[in-house]
């Protein structure tokens, strides 16, 4: 690809499609993460399920030749931490929060373990759309050579938002999430609620380890997510467990994440690894602003133990 | 029981009490140790399968394993090495989570504190080494304590989970020394390992005499016991207890809580620093990317497995260190991905998590427990 000189212009323009690109496994870890924070339980071993599914994407789809069983694996392995998150959880005395680093350092444990063997090889990507097609401008087109899961991502966000507030699983699980007692009450049983929401939190997680190894950056390494699993919990916190929040939140940090790649795109190349650590420093400035000492933050589900 | 108890029979109740307390303090005990043997072997068990299901023998693993951790002096010396720093960045864990925090960004402070430390030591080249190492230590120190310090404020002051805070700020430390070691620190003569200037060997760090261990060892069970006495035996210690149980009845006891979790999460903090300290002193020579080599989140796998008591730490930190030692040859004897230790890893950490669930349940652990056939008999 020649690169046409756009001068500063490339930027904001390399920004945009950075953030486009970045953020799509921040939707999906963040909005699984806020259906199972929303039924009252914190799953921090997010990252380790968003690394696993990158591995066993990868896997299957070196193996088939295809992307979408890789896809379709990762969401299985997804689920299954999940539902073992959920299960070991709700055994009296078992702190989900040490369990999902617990599990943090397994999944990852057990993504290197299998993962050896596919360093090497290259897998078929995801597909792209192309919905720059119409500028002449190669930087435009790769801004906007947008993959599907942003699409369905987005999608997803919206139907989340809708399904939360109209729908009665949406009601079942957001009064698991805001008072056990209460959802006893109405004879739901919380542990079983939370076993569903925390699998398929890890499920949407597991897409989003695949599109990381099937799409950007596009291989399987070791160092394939830098915490990314974690960071969506934080995000989650600052959308205030909105899926929409979470969707323009995701944004964000992508935008955060391509700040380094995209000042190094014209010329800036000083201080890389300070940009580098941008969107980790975004977050934090962020939980900073957003908490309070004082009250419990506004939509924070009341069981949940995180923010009490 | 109404009858008046006339003072006659006073020194055998206080007899029949007191040996009712020491049977209650033995059986606590007891399970204190039994439980996480018992973990620790079901963890034993689970990977053994998994080593069978990838088509290895469990037996030969851990025949190795035991060969590579503690079969030999060479390798219960490469243990002990393997184990100093997790002691100390285990305690980065156990202090917090005595005030119920639990801080898992011990990795930032260790990394933090060894450029500083490194930072030092360059600084005051060609000063005395009885000034340079200590004044190192004490760099290291406040670098790692001011770092999970912040983390305690932000928690005490802002209510920001310390949790995620501590990780988002290890990423940031490594981000930050990466930047250090690439830019304004480099040494131009680190080709492709880019690090500070090396340190002038008399500001190393020796091995304790006769053994092939660094003085680390000793630091950090120093370190150790020190934080025992801390939380057992000192009003600060008590005082933590009570607001790690309770944050509001602590503060109705007027004790000054903001205080205290600052200062128990840099003190925790600046001995994760300090480990960082020994790594840059003793092992590495300057600081470099390998001071991020996970010493920080075994350290958390070794605080729970010690139930955040500082002085089991120092047996299971030498058992974790063993474990880490007998990777390579695990690796080179077995045909295993390295990763094989980890896996190991995470499955103890999941299999002690989970048994925290069987305190207080099994009868044998609960004098209480014992005389229920009689209370059942009587009339409640």
């Amino acid at each position: 690809m020649e690169t046409t000189d756009i001068g500063l212009w490339g930027v904001p323009l390399a920004m945009l499609g950075g953030a486009i690109r970045v953020s799509t496994p921040f939707i999906f870890v963040s909005l699984g993460e806020a259906i199972t924070e929303r039924s009252g339980r914190i799953n921090l071993g997010l990252e380790g399920t968003l690394v696993f599914g990158a591995m066993s994407a990868y896997a299957v789809a070196v193996m088939t030749g295809s992307p979408w069983p890789g896809l379709f694996a990762a969401a299985i392995a997804g689920l299954s931490f999940g539902l073992f998150h959920g299960w070991i959880c709700k055994f009296p005395k078992v702190n989900d929060i040490a369990i999902g680093i617990a599990l943090m350092l397994f999944g990852t444990g057990l993504a290197f373990f299998f993962g050896k063997p596919f360093i090497q090889p290259s897998a078929p990507d995801l597909p792209a759309i192309p919905f720059g097609a119409w500028s002449n401008i190669p930087q435009v087109q790769a801004a906007l050579n947008v993959n599907v899961l942003f699409l369905i991502g987005a999608a997803l966000a919206v139907f989340l938002w809708w399904a939360f507030r109209n729908t009665r699983v949406g009601l079942i699980v957001r009064v698991v999430g805001d008072s056990a007692d209460a959802a006893r009450a109405m004879g739901l049983n919380p542990n079983t609620v939370r076993l569903l929401a925390t699998g398929v939190g890890g499920a949407l997680a597991g897409i989003g380890g695949a599109y990381l190894s099937l799409y950007y950056p596009g291989s399987w390494t070791e160092r394939i997510s830098s915490g990314q699993g974690l960071m969506a919990v934080a995000l989650v916190i600052f959308a205030r467990w909105n899926p929409l929040g979470c969707f323009a939140a995701a944004l964000l940090f992508g935008g955060a994440g391509a700040l380094g790649p995209a000042l190094q795109s014209v010329g800036v190349t000083q201080g890389y690894y300070l940009f580098y650590a941008a969107p980790y420093i975004l977050t934090l400035i962020i939980m900073i602003a957003t908490s309070s000492p004082s009250r419990t933050l506004a939509g924070a589900p009341g069981e949940l133990s995180i923010t009490k | 029981m109404t009858d008046t108890v006339s003072s006659a029979d006073m020194p055998a109740i206080l007899g029949a009490r007191r040996y009712r307390a020491a049977l209650e303090w033995t059986a606590r005990r007891a399970e204190a140790f039994v439980i996480p043997l018992a973990a620790l072997f079901v963890g034993m068990v689970l990977f053994s399968l998994f080593v069978a299901l990838v088509g290895k023998s469990p037996v030969q693993l851990y025949e190795t394993m035991w060969r590579g951790g503690f079969g030999s002096w060479f390798s219960i010396q490469n243990s002990l090495s393997r184990g100093a720093p997790l002691l100390l960045a285990a305690l980065c864990v156990a202090l917090p989570a005595r005030l119920g925090l639990v801080v898992i960004g011990g990795e930032g402070a260790i990394v933090f504190g060894g450029v500083a430390a490194a930072a030092v030591g360059v600084a005051l080249n060609g000063a005395s080494s009885f000034l340079v190492i200590p004044l190192m230590g004490v760099g290291g120190m406040a670098a790692g304590g001011i770092w999970i310090g912040a983390v305690g404020a932000l928690r005490h002051y802002r209510a920001v989970n310390e949790t995620i805070s501590s990780l988002l700020m290890a990423y940031i430390a490594i981000a930050l020394m990466n930047h250090l070691v690439e830019g304004p620190l480099r040494d131009p003569a680190s080709l492709n390992k880019p690090s500070t200037q090396p340190l002038a060997d008399i500001y190393r760090i020796g091995n304790i005499p006769g053994m092939e261990v660094h003085w680390g060892l000793v630091v950090g069970i120093l370190a150790c016991v020190l934080s025992w006495l801390l939380i057992e035996k000192t009003r600060w210690g008590f005082a933590a207890r009570i607001a790690g149980g309770n944050v509001r009845a602590a503060q109705v006891q007027g004790l000054a809580v903001g205080p205290l979790i600052v200062g128990f999460t840099a003190l925790a903090g600046s001995f994760a620093g300090l480990a960082g300290m020994l790594e840059v002193a003793a092992v590495q020579g300057s600081a470099n990317g390998s001071l991020a080599a996970g010493y920080g989140y075994t350290g958390i796998l070794v605080a729970f497995l010690a139930r955040h008591n500082p002085l089991a730490i120092i047996p299971v930190a030498i058992l974790l260190g063993g474990i880490d030692a007998s990777g390579g040859l695990i690796q080179r004897r077995m045909d295993l991905p390295d990763a094989t230790v980890l896996v190991l890893q995470g499955m103890l950490f999941i299999v002690i998590l989970f048994s925290e669930t069987f305190y207080g349940r099994f009868k044998l652990f609960n004098p209480d427990l014992w005389q229920r056939p009689d209370s059942l008999k009587g009339t409640t």
